[in-house]
């Protein structure tokens, strides 16, 4: 059983049309007016954002301005103090079909250093959300084999995750997510500690994986990348300071706002 | 498929495994036969079966020139350890990878106060259950308390694991000491492990809860594994994360419990610990770190109790010791891997 087999919507037109498709399909995620502490210091205080089906958000912010706290409450991996969180249209708290996301963090990389686990091993996890304690059918490997083809990998399958470059291990988490049959990907700053070369390869495939309609949210700190691969951007210091499609944020003064000068932030809801 | 590529384990490689892996099941089966033919040894054919151990068991110490086969209680003892060898590394290849390895010391000497809340009962009211008992459900206690402490600190935390192994000890040595002139049980069996601290009871409880423990960790493998490499992944997939997690440290604290009588609480993390690291040396996947540390565990088990039974010496430094140098071998052995792997792949 291949994506292609499985998945019509990989065959669903770009990213453009599917965003004019959303009086039908309820949004990705919809983030209402949230607010997160720690303790009492506010990492994300009345964020509100969508993102649509089809949509490439890329998430940009200083250090410490809450994208990694804000991406956490996007999976439910955090409860905001306040606003609602939705995936697929259901309350977070409430959302179970965890195949649909595929979470890469930011501590991919450098995870299980130790522990001995092969590339099919990581990528075959991506099926457990399905399979849960039961057997896995060959539908299942089928699943594995696809997507270790899909990034390029399947020569690598029988390699300790270990032993591979930086690019090669974000490559099997890539692999993990679409052998889940992701619809949302998840990806917190994947290229840190990866060579640029590989760093541009890693990005084409974002761009290819997005032109099959596979929805993707990117913290990333290279504000270049974002603007040339994110159809929208969300710019956030602890407030939102922008979101909206990437040729109105370059034009905008939201990232010298959100940088650190005193700027008008964005309240907007829907 | 495409899934064979020229650096996986060599078929030869895999079949040493699994033939290693039959043989171990092959005498966890047979020592749980014992422990049913010992138990049953009164009802018709088992009492021929029985006497045909014992002789067998005579035989086997005529052939060896030793004094120990004869004797049901080696018996228990053994079956205990060879059971613990299982089980232990089952458990300990999660805990390790998951950095949790103290975890295991941690509830060893919970059980430890539970044995001294046993001997407690049994001195001031007459209470005459099994003391693994009492320890058994001290140490899930415990474990329980350590799961949520850790869920409350948002870590596996040094801190709140040094205060439940200090202040749980702390616990279990007043309490011993309060009771030393009511009861005559030697509590150093259970610190330091010996062969005679194996009681019929604890043979057959280390039975029963071995079968519990190998069918959880086979049922639960995958999540256990997903949540293991990335927990993080796993909350997002969905798993029930808490639940494994609370589900991982009362096989722990299960696990202890048994090892605890060969072993003794002050060595019983080793067999959690040594034979999983020994194996994440030279093993090329996950599933051949379980097997390998499966194997290592018996290998030190066994290699233990002959040490022991030769020389005179207790059980558990025995083991350990053993399962140490398997583990500077792995050691060895890994370089040369490596050196192999890089020239093949």
């Amino acid at each position: 059983m291949s994506r292609t087999e499985t998945r019509p919507r990989s065959k669903r037109a770009k990213r453009s049309d599917a965003r004019s498709q959303t009086n039908t399909v309820p949004p990705v995620v919809e983030i209402t007016d949230v607010t997160f502490a720690y303790g009492d210091a506010a990492a994300v205080r009345d964020v509100s954002l969508t993102v649509e089906a089809g949509d490439f958000l890329g998430l940009v912010g200083p250090n410490g301005s809450g994208k990694t706290t804000l991406l956490h409450l996007m999976l439910g991996l955090l409860t905001p103090d306040e606003g609602t969180v939705e995936l697929f249209g259901e309350p977070v708290d409430a959302f179970d079909d965890g195949g649909r996301i595929g979470y890469v963090s930011q501590k991919a990389t450098s995870q299980g250093g130790t522990m001995p686990v092969t590339v099919r091993e990581c990528v075959t996890m991506g099926r457990y959300a399905h399979v849960g304690r039961g057997r896995l059918t060959d539908a299942d490997r089928d699943a594995v084999d696809d997507a270790l083809k899909t990034v390029g990998i399947a020569d690598l399958a029988g390699r300790m995750l270990s032993e591979l470059s930086g690019g090669q291990k974000q490559r099997a988490y890539i692999a993990r997510a679409l052998a889940s049959d992701a619809d949302l990907l998840a990806l917190d700053e994947p290229t840190v500690g990866v060579d640029a070369e590989s760093r541009d390869a890693f990005y084409a495939l974002l761009d290819g994986l997005n032109d099959d309609g596979i929805t993707i949210v990117l913290i990333e700190h290279d504000i270049g990348v974002v603007t040339d691969r994110a159809s929208r951007v969300a710019c956030i210091n602890t407030e939102l300071y922008h979101h909206g499609d990437t040729a109105s944020f370059v034009e905008s003064d939201a990232l010298a706002e959100a940088y650190g000068t005193t700027g008008q932030v964005v309240h907007h809801h829907h | 498929m495409t899934s064979v590529t020229s650096v996986e384990p060599t078929d030869r490689r895999r079949t040493v495994q699994v033939v290693g892996i039959g043989v171990t099941a092959l005498l966890a089966v047979g020592m749980l036969s014992f422990l049913v033919l010992y138990w049953a040894q009164d009802l018709p054919v088992a009492r021929e079966l029985y006497a045909g151990f014992r002789a067998a068991g005579r035989g086997a110490d005529a052939a060896l020139g030793t004094n120990v086969f004869r004797h049901p209680f080696m018996w228990q003892s053994l079956s205990t350890g060879v059971l613990v060898g299982v089980v232990a590394p089952l458990v300990g290849v999660f805990l390790v990878h998951r950095e949790m390895a103290l975890i295991g010391e941690t509830l060893a000497h919970t059980a430890f106060a539970g044995v001294a809340v046993g001997l407690l009962l049994t001195s001031t009211t007459g209470w005459s259950g099994s003391l693994l008992l009492v320890a058994l459900v001290v140490a899930i206690a415990g474990a329980l308390g350590v799961q949520w402490l850790t869920e409350h600190t948002d870590a596996y935390g040094d801190v709140p694991i040094a205060i439940m192994l200090s202040g749980s000890f702390a616990v279990g040595t007043l309490i011993i000491s309060y009771g030393r002139g009511l009861t005559g049980i030697n509590v150093e069996g259970y610190l330091f492990g010996n062969l005679a601290v194996v009681t019929v009871e604890g043979a057959r409880l280390m039975g029963v809860l071995s079968m519990v423990v190998v069918a959880a960790i086979v049922l639960t493998y995958k999540p256990l594994l997903f949540i293991t490499f990335d927990e993080q992944a796993a909350r997002v997939a969905q798993l029930n994360v808490t639940g494994y997690n609370a589900l991982l440290v009362v096989l722990t604290a299960v696990v202890v419990v048994g090892a605890m009588q060969v072993l003794g609480v002050i060595l019983v993390a080793a067999m959690l610990v040594v034979p999983v690291a020994a194996a994440s040396q030279v093993a090329r996947s996950f599933r051949e770190a379980t097997r390998l540390s499966v194997l290592f565990g018996q290998l030190s088990v066994l290699g233990g109790f002959a040490l022991a039974i030769r020389l005179g010496l207790p059980t558990g430094g025995s083991i350990v010791v053993v399962a140490i140098s398997i583990y500077l071998g792995a050691i060895a052995l890994s370089s040369s891997s490596i050196r192999a792997l890089s020239t093949h792949g």
